[in-house]
C-alpha cells in the first residue's frame, strides 16, 4: 500500500491551514467565500461550477467569480429565488447588505 | 399569495404575537412580508406549484437562549405552531418549510455561537446556526488537530443534523451518537441541560454523556419536545492518515461471504467507516453492451462480462482511519478475511497524510469522508437537477437482505409503470452501526405530474418496506405521517407513548406539531 507523501510537501502543509477547497477566489469578500464558493468556485466537485459548464459550454467561464456579465438583478434573483438546485437564501444566511457585497463583488469586471 | 395564519390563530391574535416577537427579537428579525417568508418555502418541494404545499405564515430569528424563551412563552399564549430549523439546510427532507401550513418558523441561524472547542479532549460545544463549515474553519484558523465528520452537505447545522440523526463516514459518522449533552428550551420556556449539564458547576457536560438518572436526550432526536440551543459533540484526533482499499468479487451469490466479512470487520472495529455495497455493473461509464446483458441476459452472463473487464459482480471500499502502520495492518487482516471467497480481488485506492496541503485539497473530488465539508453532493442529480428527495429505509447487514431489498423496491417501480425499475443497484450503505441503509434518490421537478407520480411511488415504497420487516430511518416532511403509520407494534404502542410525552411536555401543542407523525392533542383527531 502506499502511504507516503513527499517530505517536502508534508512540511509545507503544515505551515498552511487549510480553508477552502478552492484558490482561485482568492481576494472575494468573505461573504462570498463562506456562502459562494463552495459551490461556484474552481477545483473538483462544486456543483453550480458543474452546471455552468454544461449550460455555457465554454461561451462563458463556469467558475462564477470569474464571469464579466453578471447583473444585479440576475445575481440577487439567483440568490433570492434559487436557481436550478440552488436553493433560496434567507436573510439570517445572506442579508441584505452580505448581498450587496457579493454583488459588487461579481460585478467588479464589468 | 396571500399569507396563510396559523390554523385556529386569529389574524388579530397573529398580528398581536408578531408585534411581542419582535419586541423580543428586534423587528428586523420577524419576516412577514411574501417576499421575506417565501425564502422559507421548501426549494426541492414535492408539491411544487401545488396546492397542499406546506407554506409558513412568518419567521422569528432569536439571537439568543433568552430570546427562544420568550419566544415559546408568546407562542403558547396564542397557541401559534413553531417549525424550528437550525441551518435550515436540511434539503432533500423539507428545507426550512414547515409541516404545517401557517406554522412560524422559529430559525435559529443567527446563534451560530462556537462555545468551546477542546483540542485535549477532543470536543465542541455549538449553537444550532454553526454549519459543518463554519466548525471546520474555526478549526483550521486555530490550527488545531481536529477532524469533525460532516454529513454530505457541509451547509448544514451540527445540531440540526445530529438531531435528525444523520450520518458522515468517518469514525464519528453517527451523529446522534457523537453528541455529549443538551440544552433545551421546553414548551414553558424553561431551559434545561442533559447529562452532567444538570449540575450547577458542571465540568464535564462534554465529556460524560449520561449523568446521574434517566437519560433522555434521545426523546428530543426527530421530535417535538423542546428546542435544542446547545449541543456537545465529540470530535476525532486528527488522523496520521487514511487509507481506502477496494474489494471485488466475481460471482452474484458471493454477496453473502461478502457482507458477513465486511460485518465481523466493521463489529470489530477493524473498518471504522462509512462503507458502502456496490453492483459494481451499474456504476461506471457508460457501455452500450452492459446495457444489453443487463436488460436480456442471465446474471452468469453477467458474471462472465465483468470479469471480462476484469471487474467484481460486487464492490465494496473499505476505509481506514489512523496510524499509517496500523491501517497497513488493519487492511492486510481484512484482506485475509475476504480471502475465503474464491476469485477475490483486492485494489489500493486513496492514501493521504494529514494535515493535506491546498494543493491536494482542490484535487479531491469529495473531502466529505477525510472530515472535510463540501457540497459536492449536489451535483448528484446532473447539472440542471431542480431538486430531490430521498427514501432511506434500513435493511439488515445481510446478502439476503441485500439481494431481497433491491428486488422488492424494483419491483415497486416496474409495477407502478416504471419499466427501468429503481435506480438499479444503489449503494447499500453502513453510515450506522450494525444495519445497512439504502439511499434512494427521486428527483424533484418543476412538473406537477412528476412529482405526483414520485409521490406515489415513494408512499407505495414505505408500504412495501414495511411489510418486509424494514422501516426508513428520516424522511421529508411530506411523509412523516406515512412512516409513523408503519411504526405499528401493538396498536402504535410507541407513537402514543411519544403523544403521552408530548401533551405532559407541551399542552399547547406549540413545537412543530406533526413532526416525525407526533401531533399534539388539540390536532391529534384530524391528521393523525
Amino acid at each position: 500500500m502506499k502511504l507516503t507523501l513527499p517530505l517536502t510537501i508534508v512540511l509545507v502543509s503544515m505551515t498552511l491551514p487549510v480553508f477552502a477547497q478552492d484558490s482561485t477566489s482568492a481576494g472575494a469578500p468573505a461573504v462570498y467565500e463562506k456562502w459562494c464558493t463552495p459551490c461556484h468556485g474552481g477545483g473538483e466537485g462544486k456543483p453550480g461550477t458543474i452546471s455552468a459548464a454544461a449550460l455555457y459550454k465554454g461561451a462563458k467561464p463556469a467558475v462564477l467569480a470569474e464571469r464579466t456579465d453578471l447583473t444585479t438583478d440576475g445575481i440577487k434573483t439567483a440568490v433570492r429565488k434559487g436557481m436550478f438546485i440552488m436553493p433560496r437564501f434567507r436573510k439570517t444566511e445572506v442579508t441584505d447588505a452580505d448581498l450587496q457585497t457579493i454583488v459588487v463583488y461579481l460585478t467588479r469586471r464589468r | 399569495m396571500a399569507r396563510p395564519l396559523p390554523p385556529g390563530v386569529s389574524q388579530r391574535d397573529f398580528s398581536e404575537a408578531l408585534t411581542q416577537f419582535a419586541a423580543a427579537v428586534g423587528k428586523e428579525w420577524v419576516f412577514s412580508s411574501d417576499d421575506d417568508v417565501d425564502l422559507y418555502r421548501d426549494a426541492y418541494s414535492p408539491f411544487w406549484n401545488e396546492a397542499e404545499e406546506r407554506i409558513p405564515s412568518a419567521a422569528v430569528a432569536p439571537d439568543r437562549v433568552e430570546q427562544v424563551q420568550q419566544i415559546v412563552r408568546i407562542a403558547g399564549k396564542y397557541r401559534i405552531p413553531l417549525w424550528t430549523i437550525s441551518t435550515g439546510k436540511n434539503l432533500g427532507y423539507g428545507g426550512s418549510a414547515p409541516n404545517i401550513t401557517g406554522s412560524v418558523v422559529l430559525d435559529l441561524k443567527r446563534m451560530n455561537r462556537i462555545l468551546e472547542v477542546n483540542e485535549k479532549n477532543h470536543y465542541a460545544l455549538v449553537e444550532p446556526g454553526v454549519s459543518y463549515f463554519d466548525l471546520y474553519r474555526h478549526i483550521q484558523e486555530k490550527g488545531l488537530k481536529l477532524w469533525i465528520d460532516p454529513p454530505d452537505p457541509g451547509w448544514g447545522s451540527l445540531i440540526g443534523n445530529a438531531l435528525e440523526r444523520g450520518g458522515g463516514y468517518t469514525p464519528m459518522r453517527d451523529h446522534f451518537d457523537a453528541h455529549c449533552g443538551m440544552e433545551i428550551v421546553l414548551a414553558s420556556g424553561e431551559v434545561v441541560r442533559t447529562g452532567m449539564g444538570a449540575l450547577a458547576n458542571a465540568r464535564t457536560w462534554q465529556q460524560y454523556k449520561y449523568g446521574f438518572g434517566p437519560y433522555l436526550d434521545g426523546i428530543f432526536s426527530q421530535s417535538n419536545f423542546g428546542i435544542v440551543t446547545k449541543m456537545g459533540f465529540w470530535l476525532y484526533p486528527q488522523p496520521e492518515a487514511y487509507f481506502s482499499g477496494t474489494v471485488m468479487v466475481p460471482k452474484h451469490d458471493d454477496i453473502h461471504a461478502l457482507v458477513d466479512t465486511l460485518a465481523l470487520l466493521l463489529n470489530a472495529g477493524v473498518v471504522q467507516g462509512t462503507t458502502s455495497v456496490l453492483n459494481t455493473a451499474s456504476f461506471g461509464p457508460p457501455d452500450p453492451e452492459l446495457a444489453r446483458i443487463r436488460v436480456g441476459s442471465s446474471t452468469s452472463d453477467l458474471e462472465r462480462y465483468m470479469a471480462q473487464k476484469g471487474l467484481g459482480y460486487w464492490t465494496v471500499d473499505l476505509p481506514f482511519y489512523g496510524p499509517a502502520k496500523v491501517i497497513a495492518a488493519q487492511w492486510e487482516h481484512a484482506k485475509e478475511k475476504f480471502s475465503t471467497i474464491p476469485g477475490v480481488q483486492f485494489r489500493d485506492g486513496a492514501s493521504y497524510r494529514f494535515p493535506l496541503s491546498q494543493a491536494e485539497l482542490e484535487k479531491i473530488p469529495n473531502p466529505v469522508p477525510l472530515g472535510i465539508p463540501s457540497l459536492t453532493t449536489f451535483a448528484i442529480g446532473g447539472p440542471f437537477s431542480q431538486g430531490h428527495m430521498w427514501f432511506s429505509p434500513i435493511i439488515p447487514m445481510t446478502g439476503d437482505a441485500v439481494i431481497e431489498a433491491t428486488r422488492v423496491f424494483e419491483q415497486v417501480y416496474k409495477d407502478l409503470g416504471n419499466p427501468t425499475g429503481a435506480l438499479p443497484g444503489l449503494p447499500i450503505w453502513s453510515f450506522f452501526a450494525r444495519a445497512f441503509v439504502i439511499i434512494y434518490f427521486f428527483p424533484i421537478e418543476h412538473d406537477v405530474e412528476k412529482n405526483r407520480r414520485n409521490r406515489e411511488i415513494f408512499k407505495r415504497l414505505v408500504k412495501v418496506a414495511a411489510d418486509h420487516g424494514w422501516g426508513e430511518y428520516r424522511t421529508h416532511t411530506a411523509f412523516m405521517d406515512d412512516i409513523a403509520s408503519v411504526y405499528s407494534y401493538n396498536n402504535r404502542a410507541l407513537w402514543r407513548l411519544h403523544e403521552t410525552i408530548k401533551d405532559a411536555l407541551d399542552p399547547n401543542g406549540i413545537l412543530a406539531p406533526g413532526k416525525n407523525g407526533v401531533w399534539p392533542r388539540r390536532l391529534r383527531r384530524t391528521n393523525a
